[in-house]
């Protein structure tokens, strides 16, 4: 029974953020069939009774009647929030949980972060105390952005700050997606490069998504379906890109589906926080296993299945396939490959009718193909959740810290010495109040000091494995 | 006498639950092949150390449950309540909301501290609904954050409160290929301060239960719940009453002293490992026979070759020969692969247990030296028998069988020291690498005194 606000910020975000409360609402609707509001509901909604109107912290328990996401959302610019307001998801935000303005951030970081920030910074923080009232207990806050853009990259960020100033011992989790190989903002790497920094600095948590390995995922499963491969027909509700059974009717969008993937990630994230299993799995919990040095906190993830076939009977060879595909390239949600590369910590996240013989049986099948670092060879974090998510009878996320971020970052920092060196559009930020030159070469020193770090670990554990000599004590 | 257990985190509720479950479901069984009267004695007996009889209610077990997240214990609570048999008392549980994130030192420093009356009370009031306090034993994991840290905590809470109580500590050591990355800092931080505040640790091994789920019970699907029920017959088959020697013609009163006087003879030597046999799906219970002495000399395998279970035990180990003038401090003439004991206890149950023959286990090759062999070994029995086992016997025992699982666990963790990884995580709740040494250096004291016996 720990709450956990999610702070969705800018375009990106917030489209994100909308498939996230959708597919909640029809995760926990398939659980909750009286209708009650129950611990798992009150992790992510608040109960309001709307008679009386009022402002506290809800109702706890009896029935559901109205429920209202432990949510922030902002944006600079009206459009995509007030489609969500018109929506069918409108009674699930409340007006005081948003902050908007007209004119957007432009593609500029400096405008998110310095120029809104500081305009806005009183409201946000009387908002997210407003929130954290009604919040028995903080576990963590999540954060959904994207990093190329203005209001997602510069406003988010400034966000971040923000919680760490107010709420110092509450977890920061952030979902950042990077700007895919051909995107159109030409200032996305200076965006995303100021961004990093801050996460650098001021995440516990961040897991990377880039939408090349979203489009690829999307692509496979309409291959997949349209081949007529499969024999049987698939359950259409399973599929990880889909929001069928969910409160949204109507036309997909074209980005619904890539955003589905996302937010099926954030409720398999939670999923053992919010319902019983026989080995439970917190938030903190992710952060203090799968982070052994503060700054190496970046978590590639993969989900498996991405869909279901109809037919109910599943052979442990097809539950064992389940463990393999997490770690196969094509699952990951960054282009990365981190069976390549090396390991400090893997953390496994199991849903549905899968026992502790089933995760060990397939640990010990794949153990022997991964590179782990010396001193944590062993560095499994386990959880198994007895609640599958909708469509499925078992489910897996798997989260890595591996080294196989390294070159999503250098090709960042490429990008960026790219357009730095030539000094192009540094006017539009450097005309900003509160922006300087020393912002962009920091920003810049703290990615390559970063990616130092994990070069540093990929070189030293290739060579020859020595232990430390024990203690000795005299006898 | 009255034990009061204390439930710590996901693992040590669980555990639990299972226990009262198997206790009270062997007292209410008809198959203990014994008197009438007998088994109203013994059902007495149990009733009085576990339970507490309510009017017009079932019998309430004299248990805390504690843990920093609500999911396990609710589930817990209501499961119980569910069975009809019995159940928990109504405020005995303390929970919080947040969880102890896997982190020792959150549990161990700001859990702690921070909720030690509000549990300290619930346990002194379980306490009090004793007649006569036999002592505590807690149930708890290493590998994670509040059975592990708070869970050290409480033992030394209990210490000071309780300094003439006996404290058994149910430990379960994790699987070796981890269900939690930093399971071995948190263990070699629990044991360390265990070793301070309480008089024994019996422990029981994820990974050997596991074997003895998949090989002898033969579950395919092994979930924790199968685990935690091997766990809970183990326990069980110790705990249930018995007589011993002193106790004459009534079951014995005095369980947990009775365990500490025969198996702790020195504070450096506390770790305690157990074994139970035989162990069999329930449906093959109708087709077996046992006979005693079969019984006993696998029992007895086990023990000088550190079998895990009766299947698969090595029959080449032999004890050493004694009459050698080599003094004991000298490991040379002792079998390399043979298990010391400093001390046994067994225990039977069942169908003519007056007529086992022990000898072998009074055997004083078998033992360390600097222990009078009649000291060494004790038997408890009851002609009841236990969970529809005709026979059934256990071996609780104070030698090797954990200095290898012990001396794995300290390296590994050693191993991550030396890199410094996640040492950050502690320190910022206030374990510093002082800490880290401290608990290094008395477990190296450990396994060097568990080494040259």
């Amino acid at each position: 029974l720990s709450f956990s606000p999610r702070f969705a910020v800018g375009q990106c975000g917030n489209q994100v953020g909308c498939r996230f409360w959708d597919l909640a609402l029809r995760e926990h609707a398939a659980v909750n069939k009286k209708g009650i509001y129950d611990e798992a509901l009150s992790s992510f909604f608040r109960n309001i009774d709307t008679r009386s109107g009022d402002d506290g912290p809800g109702v706890y328990k009896g029935k559901i009647c109205s429920l209202k996401a432990r949510a922030l959302l902002i944006d600079m610019e009206e459009g995509v929030v007030n489609e969500i307001l018109q929506g069918p998801l409108r009674d699930v935000f409340d007006s005081k949980q948003l902050i908007t303005d007209v004119s957007g951030s432009g593609n500029n970081w400096a405008v998110g972060h310095k120029l809104y920030g500081y305009q806005y910074r009183e409201d946000i923080v009387e908002k997210l105390r407003k929130i954290a009232e009604h919040c028995d207990c903080l576990q963590c806050f999540f954060i959904i952005h994207s990093m190329g853009g203005g209001t997602g990259s510069g406003l988010g960020t400034f966000v971040l700050n923000l919680l760490e100033d107010e709420f110092p011992e509450v977890y920061r989790f952030v979902t950042s997606v990077y700007p895919s190989g051909e995107d159109d903002v030409i200032t996305s790497p200076y965006n995303s490069v100021l961004a990093m920094k801050e996460l650098n600095e001021h995440a516990d948590c961040v897991l990377p998504i880039e939408n090349e390995s979203l489009f690829d995922i999307v692509n496979k499963i309409h291959q997949m379906i349209n081949s007529g491969r499969l024999g049987s027909t698939v359950k259409q509700n399973s599929l990880v890109t889909s929001s069928a059974g969910s409160a949204k009717t109507g036309q997909e969008k074209p980005f619904d589906a890539m955003n589905n993937i996302v937010a099926n990630l954030l409720l398999n994230l939670t999923s053992s926080a919010r319902f019983e299993g026989s080995l439970n799995m917190d938030l903190n919990e992710i952060s203090m296993n799968l982070v052994p040095f503060p700054r190496l906190h970046y978590l590639v993830s993969s989900l498996t299945p991405l869909y279901t076939l109809a037919d109910v009977n599943v052979p442990s060879r097809r539950l064992d396939q389940m463990f393999s595909d997490a770690f196969s390239r094509d699952h990951q949600l960054i282009q990365a490959d981190p069976k390549h590369s090396l390991y400090l910590a893997c953390a496994l996240l199991v849903r549905g009718n899968v026992q502790v013989s089933d995760l060990r049986r397939n640990i010990e099948r794949l153990k022997p193909s991964l590179h782990f670092v010396s001193w944590n060879q062993e560095g499994w974090k386990t959880g198994l959740c007895s609640i599958p998510p909708v469509g499925h009878s078992h489910s897996l996320l798997a989260l890595a810290n591996n080294t196989c971020v390294k070159p999503t970052f250098i090709e960042l920092k490429d990008k960026f010495m790219k357009l730095y060196r030539k000094k192009a559009h540094l006017h539009h930020y450097l005309h900003i109040d509160g922006m300087e030159q020393s912002c962009f070469s920091e920003a810049v020193s703290s990615l390559s000091d970063l990616i130092e770090e994990y070069n540093e670990l990929d070189a030293t554990e290739g060579g020859p494995r020595t232990d430390p000599p024990r203690l000795k004590i005299a006898v | 006498m009255s034990i009061v257990t204390v439930q710590l985190g996901q693992c040590g509720n669980q555990i639990g639950h299972e226990v009262f479950n198997a206790i009270c479901g062997d007292v209410r069984g008809t198959h203990g092949l014994c008197s009438k009267k007998e088994n109203e004695s013994y059902r007495d007996a149990c009733i009085e150390r576990f339970f507490r009889e309510e009017e017009s209610e079932v019998p309430v077990a004299r248990a805390v449950l504690v843990d920093m997240e609500p999911k396990v214990i609710s589930q817990t609570l209501s499961i119980a309540a569910r069975s009809g048999y019995w159940k928990y008392g109504d405020r005995s549980h303390f929970c919080q909301k947040q969880g102890s994130g896997n982190n020792w030192a959150n549990g161990y420093s700001v859990h702690g501290p921070r909720h030690k009356e509000v549990i300290m009370d619930l346990i002194q009031k379980e306490a009090e609904k004793c007649d006569r306090l036999g002592g505590f034993f807690t149930l708890m994991s290493m590998a994670g954050g509040t059975g592990s840290g708070l869970g050290a905590f409480v033992t030394q809470c209990l210490r000071d409160a309780f300094p003439t109580s006996f404290i058994l500590n149910h430990v379960i050591w994790p699987y070796g290929t981890g269900e939690v990355i930093v399971q071995n800092y948190n263990s070699v931080l629990t044991l360390s301060h265990l070793y301070q505040s309480s008089d024994a640790l019996l422990v029981h091994e994820n990974d050997v239960i596991h074997k003895i789920c998949a090989q002898l019970m033969n579950i395919k699907q092994i979930s924790f719940r199968d685990v935690n029920q091997v766990i809970a017959h183990q326990l069980g088959s110790v705990f249930q009453p018995t007589y011993t020697a002193e106790s004459g013609s009534c079951y014995s009163r005095n369980p947990l002293g009775d365990l500490m006087e025969t198996l702790v003879p020195h504070p450096e030597f506390k770790m305690l490992g157990l074994r139970n046999i035989p162990q069999m799906p329930e449906n093959s219970l109708a087709y077996s026979t046992f006979s005693w002495p079969g019984l006993i000399k696998h029992l007895r395998q086990m023990l000088i070759a550190n079998a895990k279970m009766e299947e698969g035990i090595d029959w080449q180990v032999r004890p050493p020969r004694l009459g050698s003038s080599i003094p004991s401090s000298h490991s040379t003439n002792k079998p390399p692969r043979f298990n010391t004991s400093i001390a046994n206890l067994v225990i039977l149950r069942g169908k003519d247990t007056h007529s086992v023959d022990l000898g072998s286990f009074r055997d004083p090759s078998l033992y360390t030296s600097w222990l009078n062999p009649g000291d060494a070994f004790n038997v408890w029995k009851t002609p009841r028998a236990f969970n529809k086992y005709e026979k059934s016997a256990s071996l609780v025992s104070n030698s090797q069988f954990l200095l290898k699982p012990l001396d794995s666990v300290v390296g590994k963790a050693w191993n991550m020291f030396a890199s410094k990884a996640y040492i950050h995580q502690y320190t910022k709740f206030g374990i510093e690498e002082e800490d880290f040494l401290d608990s290094f250096t008395a477990l190296e004291q450990v396994i060097s005194s568990y080494t040259i016996l």
